[in-house]
């Protein structure tokens, strides 16, 4: 580095020092896609975050919170990395969240080192995010949570021998083979077939890849896709192909019984069985009260889902840094605020961000769909508690 | 009557003249350089569109070709300089750029001596399928690309040693590539106004009689889509250089139509077409996706709608219809 | 796997791609007009069915003929207000247009309906399995090939046996002499571009169960519709319909016995034809 590059890098730092020490306004940028494909995620995501603020008022003390929203539109990376850029230079902002979509995460993650922002991720996935930067920390999940425990799930209390894998072909999919296999195998299953489905941009006709997993006859179909459309589909084509008659049980993570879809899934979705951080149907006191007040504010058929309360939870955690912090927001304070961050009153019952790996550690609930009174339900068969990001506890890949 | 009189000869003979205004673009560049110094990571982006939309006018304005695959090239182009720097630790950036450029270019080479045979709707489709292909196989082959993931934290040599890549602020990436622009800019200027060129523009105005003359027409349509794609390739080699990042958006649909709007937009066949249009284009989506994240499609489409509506070819259409009309007054 | 079961899933998805692509066909064939915007008007008609039937109660055959009717009276009026001054404009100048329509339909449905994607609740005797005697399988299915061989037909009829057909017909194959024997091209033009994008609706609602419907719709499956235009051979009904089929059971029989190869084929495929044939497998040399 030149002396004068050094220089003017000092220079940077130290207005940024002055901006952000004279406001008792904390600046939040948000990039999240608010329009296109993950139009829908960023809506929910923006509405946990909004509810949060609504349902604790007082969360950020005497501090006030600016909110600089930017479309990362699609998931290319360099559209997020082009808004981050310019809401750390021009907008100047203490704090960055959102991030649906793994690229946006990954290549914005050198950005935030440079700037030293903190920078919480509400949705994006890919296990080894958190690994691409000190400033990142994670409050939703990676795709080991899930896929891993529901291996376990699967041998020790289904009961089930042999599986076969569907996956959407891209990261997450491959992350979800990975840690269901690493579980399943662990505990005396075997995985007979992996089938990959297409990728992420569109819903695929699931009916070929299903006919396949339905001729290898497993005792449980593990079945990864996107949240959205894609697990509408899954459930219909499982129940229009018979194979629940045919004696294969769908399983997977919680993505593919998302609650906005739940009540559009129809009956073809009774008796399959699930594993995530959060349903709507979770009963607990904050998560009463965030499911009643969200259909307050957005309408008797709007429910919260994961992602939103991935979103009030990032808010949660925002709000502990800005207060442990008294409105003066810098980097290392943050991350160490962050650091080992307990929240109890999350809708999805206690979290806490993992020191060491800035991960979030929460627990996972194995739940099967039931019908009450004409209406999909989550019921509750078992709870895996404080469940950490096992990719990087078996330092698999890239993980390391 | 000396022939030099007549004002068609005239025009013909001084259009490749440089004239004042052709200084005014690269004045702008500069200019914006020092009035929006935080900005320039938008910017950057703004000009290898600019490269971007050049390289398939030269295509489409120039040799009639109408192709809804340029993408391939772009992410080529990124994708080589991407995979060199990853797996090979090649990370030196001007070599780069020529490497993008010949793989770019071999692609163009062998995929235009394929469906060059066919106009119209087919050769639209087979453009798509050809970038459809490249993208399947980028996702397929993930362990070397990345797949939708990414290679995370590509970093590359100071250019020529000397100006350190500038991860905050993009001031390197943003004259970077203004030089490359540049360059490019000047090679394809020379292009057109070469017999080379001028043979391009006759193989699409009058296809059956540039072979009654005897001109070698598939080579030469062969030959100017390669160059199109070598430029298109070091517009995607420039993309991952100046943002440190690639995945597999830089092949998808959605480059390819974007870059064929901007162009049509900007007016193609005129050079500074890609330059309007891409400015255009991107600054109103920024600054209204920055007022209203949900709603910005709107106000675009509608600008898009009334441009076709109400200028032929363009934005520089439209300039050249109302020139017309001030001088003919 | 049985063959059967793999034929009646090709044959399904071909037929959505049919009903929603037959009309683009037809009106690019007539008039050489690039209409990008295509898949915006089945993405309206399925949302006008689905809103039909969560606001209104209405049966699904009832919310379909709404789609299609909605769809075709509002695809005339900007047939007559807008896309008639484009008829002369470059073809890439209505490219930009019916990109900007797109765009500018996305964001109304957006910010009228909101981003979520919408579901098409079915009717019961539309839902589950139906045993055909030799298989069981998805009943829903069976409808989309039953409704897209009827529809196959009815517009073979229509354009085979009546004076419009043959209208038509003779204005695809040389406009101009059409035109010097009294054809007015341009009232068919509106006639056809209406019943393309009501059949554009109602394939928006009939596939919303395959494909899905959100607001980016339009966009998503746009390089499927033009594939199916292009193989099937511009302005050829009968064209389209095998190209629409030959394309979805091939695609699904590959898909099944090459799952890693993904959606990788369609494209290969496409590929293949046009090289071997670059007006369509059904086209005829020249159009």
């Amino acid at each position: 580095m030149t002396a004068k590059s050094k220089l003017a890098l000092a220079l940077a730092a130290a207005c940024f020092a002055a901006a952000s020490a004279s406001a008792q306004t904390v600046k939040l940028g948000v990039v999240l896609p608010f329009t296109g494909v993950g139009a829908e995620f960023g809506q929910q995501v923006d509405r946990g975050m909004q509810m949060f603020m609504k349902l604790n008022p007082t969360a950020f003390g005497p501090y006030k919170v600016e909110m600089v929203k930017r479309d990362s539109k699609n998931p290319s990376g360099a559209e997020a990395k082009t808004a981050v850029q310019e809401l750390i230079a021009q907008d100047k902002v203490d704090i960055l969240a959102g991030f649906i979509y793994s690229p946006d995460a990954i290549a914005s993650a050198p950005l935030v080192t440079e700037a030293r922002r903190p920078m919480v991720v509400m949705n994006a996935g890919t296990a080894w995010i958190t690994n691409l930067s000190p400033m990142i920390a994670r409050v939703s999940f990676s795709m080991w949570h899930s896929g891993f425990a529901m291996g376990e799930a699967a041998a020790k209390i289904i009961r089930a021998k042999t599986a076969v894998v569907g996956y959407t072909d891209f990261p997450p999919g491959k992350d979800s083979l990975d840690a269901f296999k690493r579980g399943f195998e662990a505990n005396g299953g075997k995985v007979i077939d992996a089938i990959p489905m297409g990728g992420p941009g569109q819903v695929p006709d699931f009916t070929p890849f299903f006919q396949r997993a339905k001729d290898r006859k497993p005792d449980v179909f593990f079945v990864f896709v996107p949240a959205g459309d894609h697990a509408v589909s899954v459930v219909k084509t499982y129940g229009a192909l018979g194979m629940r008659q045919a004696g294969i049980k769908l399983i997977g993570p919680g993505d593919i019984t998302q609650d906005i879809k739940l009540q559009s899934m129809g009956d073809d979705a009774v008796g399959l069985i699930t594993i995530h951080h959060y349903n709507a149907d979770l009963d607990n006191a904050a998560n009463r009260r965030l499911v009643a007040a969200w259909k307050q504010e957005y309408g008797a058929s709007a429910t919260p889902d994961f992602m939103g309360v991935q979103g009030y939870d990032g808010m949660a955690a925002i709000a502990h840094v800005v207060t442990t912090l008294k409105g003066r927001v810098d980097a290392e304070g943050a991350m160490q605020a962050l650091k080992g961050w307990k929240y109890d009153a999350s809708p999805r019952g206690p979290i806490m961000i993992d020191p060491v790996t800035r991960d979030i550690v929460m627990n996972e609930y194995l739940s099967e769909l039931v019908k009450v009174n004409g209406r999909l339900v989550q019921k509750n068969i078992g709870i895996l508690n404080a469940v950490k990001d096992m990719c990087k506890e078996l330092k698999e890949g890239r993980c390391k | 009557m000396n022939p030099q009189a007549l004002p068609a000869v005239r025009e013909l003979a001084l259009r490749h003249r440089l004239q004042w205004w052709e200084a005014l673009p690269w004045v702008a560049g500069i200019a914006a350089f020092f009035l929006f110094p935080n900005y320039l990571a938008f910017g950057t982006q703004v000009l290898i569109t600019i490269l971007f939309a050049l390289s398939l006018d030269l295509v489409l304005g120039y040799a009639g070709i109408v192709t809804l695959g340029h993408a391939a090239f772009f992410g080529a182009g990124a994708y080589t300089v991407g995979m060199l720097a990853a797996h090979l630790g090649w990370t030196e950036p001007l070599s780069g750029l020529l490497a993008a450029a010949l793989v770019a270019g071999a692609i163009g080479l062998v995929s235009g001596w394929v469906v060059l045979r066919t106009q119209g709707l087919t050769l639209l489709m087979l453009t798509l399928c050809t970038m459809a292909l490249l993208e399947q196989a980028a996702n397929m082959f993930s362990g070397w690309t990345g797949g939708f993931d990414g290679m995370p934290g590509l970093s590359f040599q100071p250019i020529l040693g000397l100006f350190k890549f500038d991860v905050l602020f993009f001031r390197t990436q943003y004259l970077y590539a203004l030089a490359v622009l540049f360059a490019c800019f000047v090679l394809v200027r020379v292009l057109v106004y070469s017999p080379f060129g001028r043979s391009l523009t006759g193989i699409r105005e009058n296809l059956l009689r540039m072979h009654a003359v005897g001109a070698p027409v598939r080579a030469r349509q062969v030959l100017a889509y390669a160059i199109s794609a070598a430029l298109a390739g070091v517009a995607g080699a420039a993309f991952v250089q100046a943002t440190g990042y690639v995945n597999l958006a830089v092949l998808g649909l959605e480059r390819a139509t974007g870059v064929l709007i901007i162009l049509i937009l900007g007016g193609y066949g005129r050079l500074y077409g890609a330059f309007a249009g891409a400015i255009v284009y991107m600054v109103l989506e920024h600054t209204l996706s920055k007022a209203y994240p949900t709603a910005w499609q709107l106000g675009l489409g509608l600008t898009l709608m009334l441009v076709a509506l109400y200028a032929r070819n363009g934005i520089l259409g439209l300039g050249e219809a109302l020139r017309r009309r001030w001088s003919a007054r | 796997m049985d063959l059967i079961s793999i034929l009646l899933g090709g044959l399904a998805s071909g037929m959505v791609l049919f009903i929603v692509s037959v009309g683009l066909s037809v009106t690019m064939g007539l008039m050489g007009f690039v209409n990008l915007a295509h898949g915006g008007f089945a993405m309206l008609g399925g949302y006008a069915i689905v809103l039909g039937m969560r606001h209104w109660g209405l049966p699904f055959p009832a919310a379909l003929a709404l789609g299609f009717a909605a769809v075709a009276a509002l695809s005339v009026v900007l047939e007559r207000a807008l896309y008639a001054r484009l008829y002369r404009a470059a073809e890439l100048d209505q490219v930009l247009f019916t990109i900007g329509l797109v765009f500018v339909m996305i964001a109304l449905v957006t910010l009228a309906v909101g981003p979520e994607s919408q579901r098409v609740v079915l009717p019961a005797w539309l839902d589950g399995q139906t045993d055909l005697g030799f298989i069981r399988y998805r009943t829903y299915s069976l409808a989309l090939i039953a409704c897209g061989t009827l529809l196959m037909l009815a517009l073979w009829l229509g354009f085979e046996r009546t004076r419009i057909g043959a209208r038509i017909r003779a204005a695809v194959d040389n406009r101009r002499m059409a035109e010097s024997v009294g054809v007015d091209v341009g009232r068919l033009f509106t006639l056809t571009f209406a019943l393309g994008s009501g059949l554009a609706a109602a394939g928006g609602g009939l596939g919303a169960e395959i494909l899905g419907l959100d607001p980016q719709y339009p966009l998503r499956y746009l390089a499927y519709f033009l594939i199916v235009v292009a193989v099937g051979g511009l302005g050829r009904v009968t064209g389209v319909f095998f190209a629409a089929l030959l394309i979805g059971v091939l695609d699904f029989v590959l898909k099944v016995e090459f799952p890693k190869g993904g959606t990788m084929f369609i494209y290969a495929l496409t590929l293949i034809f046009l090289l071997a044939r670059p007006q369509g497998l059904f086209g005829k040399r020249g159009t």
